[in-house]
């Protein structure tokens, strides 16, 4: 058992647990936010996406010990006082989920890339995304509200 | 009209016994502001008592007697399996057993609710999926929401705006047929300021109306909500992370359970040693026959635990494998059975001037949602409530209530979000896992499957064999059609072209059964065995059109009557600008192809455009057009979200999902062998609803998925003149057709 302390969501945690465990498992049972969600366990699919230090990492296999001292934000620190990210904004109005489980990982990909690169071209979009899997088959929707996040982000500057 | 409501409900075998003041239950799903918080251990009485007053129209989708008969004995009331309520505060609020899988019924139930009821959208709240407070339905799979329950639910609503005008006329003391209805108002047309909102007209009584005959429902000219693109209503939870799925439930003391899993189906237990895992701190360990499980305050803890069992099986010699399969599949058929038929194929036979004769292979697949099956149990004395990913709620409640030797009506089922279904969901083991556990521990456990636990106890696709045997004249009409399929099951078999001599027959059906050839279980996947027939009938077709050296659509269109065919195909071929050309094709490595077909009422044509690279056998679709005739189109925008996802998903029966296996041993593991369509795999997508307001909504969810496996088929043929007669059409496979072309594959058994 060890002490592990980094930010969560911008407040700081500490925990005294395995510091072996994946940060995944931590999220959802020890610190409570299961938008954090397991699909593959082994970093195939990325619904388990989450930043640390603003680089999409699968929470599946990241050791807790990797985030000490780090910033991570989950999709439940996303919207900040009560008001929704451009991303998650245009995730709905392009209706770019359906059974939204892949939802919270894609949303947190797509802000690793904008916050890189603000303004992606298409396939830039498609290369960043395309270890995200959806299986209802909503990725032409979800190239169209990363494409349309980047544009509003721009106008908000 | 009965004003003092449930004095006159007859409810057959209801024994539930009364507690008040019950804990509301997280996770079902809800999506609207009003939430009722019935408890499930209420009578009827005070459940409708628990409603808060209102207004209450129950109905029933269907025929009341058949479902009378299918539920006799289950102590469910047996006249209705779904109701409205519109309470005090104007909110209405429908109950249905349906469930909200990503299809958006949560949706397009609430628009054709709105409609017929006249109130906004907004006013509206789906309560869905939970045993308790929802009536029993049969589950959700085969498109059949919209088609079946959307007119109950309209009739319903209907019905509801009816007894609210005879209220009002009462109320305002105006003569019921000077009244209209708008936005949940009822008022004279007369004088608009004579008027009553809804909400006022039940004055805290239940009154309750059980619907008899349908309704008069509105024409199209006088929707206000449907057909109108409406975003889904659930995207807020699921954006913010705060949708809680079945793994999402977290209740006190709570442990998370992991199984010991055979190494293959029919695997028998021989040795089993878990003194390792006794000596762990913290794990607790759990065997009841066969059911062997580790529980932990986390669920890697006992993932970790698991580990440590040490048990040998006796694995079943591998008698079949992912190459063989068809063999034995067809070695292995039961009877036929004719599903259809007409001339004699013996004259058609005689009048034929060119015969195709081929066989069509198409392979097991997963449905692999991305959330794994998953159940959260909770047992308190002799109840039990169980949050499940699931199709089948109501089903699950039986099984539950079988299992852990309860009465049925104190097992409540509740579906919170699921994490896709696509006929996979129908199977619950999990919850029956978790449920057995939660009665053998005395804490509340949760069961949610690995990835590749998900893998081995998937009801695959059925792997098939059809085997086509078709004639046409030198005039391009084809003559007689013979065709048999094995094991993908019926649906879809039928062709719809205007062929004087056919029969299609079937053997064996696309579930596990008596008596089984497949090595593991099988099940209905995404518009079961449609796919299959599509691919194969699509392909023949397209054969026939080469040696007939005619264009695939001009054929196509030469040999059809069906007049809903012949406007979605011609739909399809304008919106792609199809321009018709003679086969052979150049071969140039860049092809196009179409393919049609009709699954749950709903007309699909599709166009793709292919490139294959002929030295790696890569093929990348490039564009999909789709054109669909689905009757009345509720939700435009929902329509083409689902024909999206129909396209995206099929490009991975297609072109390369399959199930690996060696007898019962499943050897995809993860994702990392079995390969999901991604973000670049996706085509430009351009979708067509074909006007078509002469017939009533029908399936949205299944169609535009049957096509592709033939539609890209035939492109790779356009593009590189080589036939595929096996899906997925792999690069493997490409090569190899590619290095023999002339070769036709073996014909399997004799015809």
């Amino acid at each position: 058992m060890e002490n592990v302390s980094f930010k969560l969501n911008g407040k700081a945690v500490s925990l005294t647990t395995n510091s072996q465990r994946m940060l995944l498992w931590v999220l959802r049972t020890d610190l409570g936010l299961t938008g954090t969600k397991y699909g593959c366990g082994a970093g195939l699919c990325g619904a388990c996406t989450v930043l640390v230090d603003n680089e999409a990492v699968r929470s599946c296999r990241l050791p807790v010990k990797g985030v000490e001292g780090k910033q991570v934000l989950t999709i439940e620190g996303l919207a900040q006082n009560g008001k929704l990210h451009p991303i998650q904004q245009s995730f709905i109005k392009h209706d770019a989920l359906q059974c939204g489980f892949c939802t919270p990982g894609m949303i947190l990909a797509a802000y690793s890339l904008l916050l890189k690169n603000p303004h992606p071209t298409e396939q830039e979009i498609i290369q960043h995304m395309d270890h995200n899997l959806c299986r209802c088959g909503s990725y032409a929707r979800i190239i169209q509200a990363i494409g349309a996040a980047a544009e509003e982000m721009k106008g908000a500057k | 009209m009965k004003e003092d409501g449930y004095e006159s409900l007859d409810f057959v075998g209801c024994a539930l016994h009364t507690k008040k003041e019950g804990p509301r239950l997280a996770g079902t799903q809800m999506v609207g502001t009003a939430h009722p918080t019935p408890d499930y251990h209420l009578n009827r009485r005070e459940f409708l008592k628990s409603l808060g007053g209102g207004i209450i129209i129950f109905f029933c989708i269907g025929d009341p007697t058949a479902l009378q008969a299918q539920r006799r004995g289950r102590g469910y009331p047996e006249d209705f399996n779904a109701y409205l309520r519109i309470g005090s505060d104007g909110r209405v609020t429908c109950f249905t057993g349906k469930v909200e899988l990503g299809q958006g019924v949560v949706t397009s139930l609430a628009q054709m609710l709105a409609d017929e009821l006249d109130v906004a959208l907004e006013s509206v709240d789906m309560v869905m999926g939970d045993t308790s407070v929802c009536p029993w339905d049969s589950g959700t799979f085969g498109s059949m929401s919209t088609r079946f329950f959307g007119p109950a639910l309209r009739s319903a609503a209907a019905e509801a705006r009816a007894v609210l005008i005879e209220l009002a006329a009462e109320h305002l003391q105006v003569p019921s047929d000077r009244l209209t209805t708008k936005d949940g108002v009822v008022f004279d047309k007369n004088q608009r300021e004579k008027q009553v909102a809804y909400g006022n007209l039940a004055k805290g009584k239940i009154i309750e109306r059980h619907m008899k005959e349908k309704s008069a429902l509105k024409t199209i000219s006088e929707f206000n909500v449907m057909g109108k693109p409406i975003l889904r209503r659930d995207a807020l939870e699921k954006v913010t992370g705060s949708a809680k799925y079945a793994g999402d439930i977290r209740l006190p003391d709570m442990l998370y359970a992991k199984i010991l899993r055979p190494p293959a189906h029919g695997a028998k237990l021989t040795s089993l040693d878990t003194s390792a895992v006794e000596k762990i701190e913290g794990i607790r360990l759990v065997r009841d026959g066969d059911l062997i499980a580790v529980l932990a305050k986390n669920p890697d803890e006992a993932e970790d635990a698991l580990e440590q069992i040490k048990a040998g099986f006796d694995v079943p010699k591998a008698e079949v494998d992912d190459e063989n399969i068809f063999e034995h599949l067809v070695n292995n058929a039961p009877k036929r059975n004719v599903v259809d038929s007409g001339g004699d194929i013996k004259s058609g036979e005689k009048l034929a001037d060119i015969i195709v004769e081929q066989t069509y292979l198409n392979s097991y697949v997963a449905h692999a949602p991305i959330e794994t099956h998953t159940a959260t149990a909770s047992i308190e004395g002799d109840k039990a409530t169980v949050w499940a990913s699931t199709q089948t709620p109501f089903r699950l409640k039986d099984d539950v209530a079988q299992v852990l030797g309860f009465a049925a009506e104190n097992v409540r089922i509740i579906t919170p979000f699921v994490g896709g279904g696509f006929g996979g969901k129908s199977q619950n083991s999990q919850a029956i896992e978790a449920a057995k556990l939660a009665k053998l521990t005395g804490k509340p456990v949760q069961v949610a499957f690995s990835r590749a636990e998900e893998f081995f106890y998937d009801t695959f696709r059925p792997a098939a064999v059809v085997k086509i045997k078709s004639g046409l004249t030198k005039s391009g009409k084809i003559i007689f059609w013979d065709y048999g399929v094995y094991f993908a099951g019926s649906r879809g078999s039928q062709h719809f072209y205007d062929i004087p001599h056919h029969v299609t027959v079937t053997f064996g059906d696309s579930g596990r059964g008596e008596g089984s050839p497949h090595p593991f279980a099988t099940g209905p996947w995404r518009a079961p065995a449609n796919n299959t027939n599509t691919f194969a009938r699509e392909s023949q077709i397209d054969i026939m059109a080469s040696k007939a050296e005619m264009d695939p659509v001009e054929f196509r269109l030469k040999n059809l009557k069906d007049h809903r065919m012949l406007r979605t195909l011609k739909a399809a071929a304008e919106k792609f600008g199809w321009t018709p050309s003679k086969l052979p094709p150049p071969s140039a490595g860049w092809g196009k192809g179409c393919a049609c077909g009709i699954d749950s009422g709903t007309y699909v044509a599709h166009i793709a455009e292919v490139e294959v690279d002929k030295n790696t056998g890569h093929v990348q679709v490039k564009r999909v057009v789709c054109a669909q005739d689905m009757g009345i189109v509720v939700n435009p925008e929902g329509a083409k979200l689902q024909i999206e996802g129909c396209i995206t998903m099929g490009l991975g029966y297609a072109l390369s999902e399959e199930v690996h296996f060696k007898g019962g041993r499943v050897l995809d593991l993860n994702f990392s062998t079995y390969e999901l369509p991604r973000f670049s795999w996706v085509p430009k997508i351009e979708t067509v609803l074909v006007k078509a307001d002469e017939i009533s909504p029908q399936g949205g969810g299944e169609p535009a998925i049957i096509c592709m496996g033939a539609v890209i088929a035939n492109a790779i043929y356009d593009a590189a003149g080589v036939r595929l007669f096996q899906l997925p059409a792999t690069a493997e496979r490409i090569k190899e057709a590619l290095a023999k072309p002339r070769l036709s594959p073996a014909v399997i058994g004799d015809w």
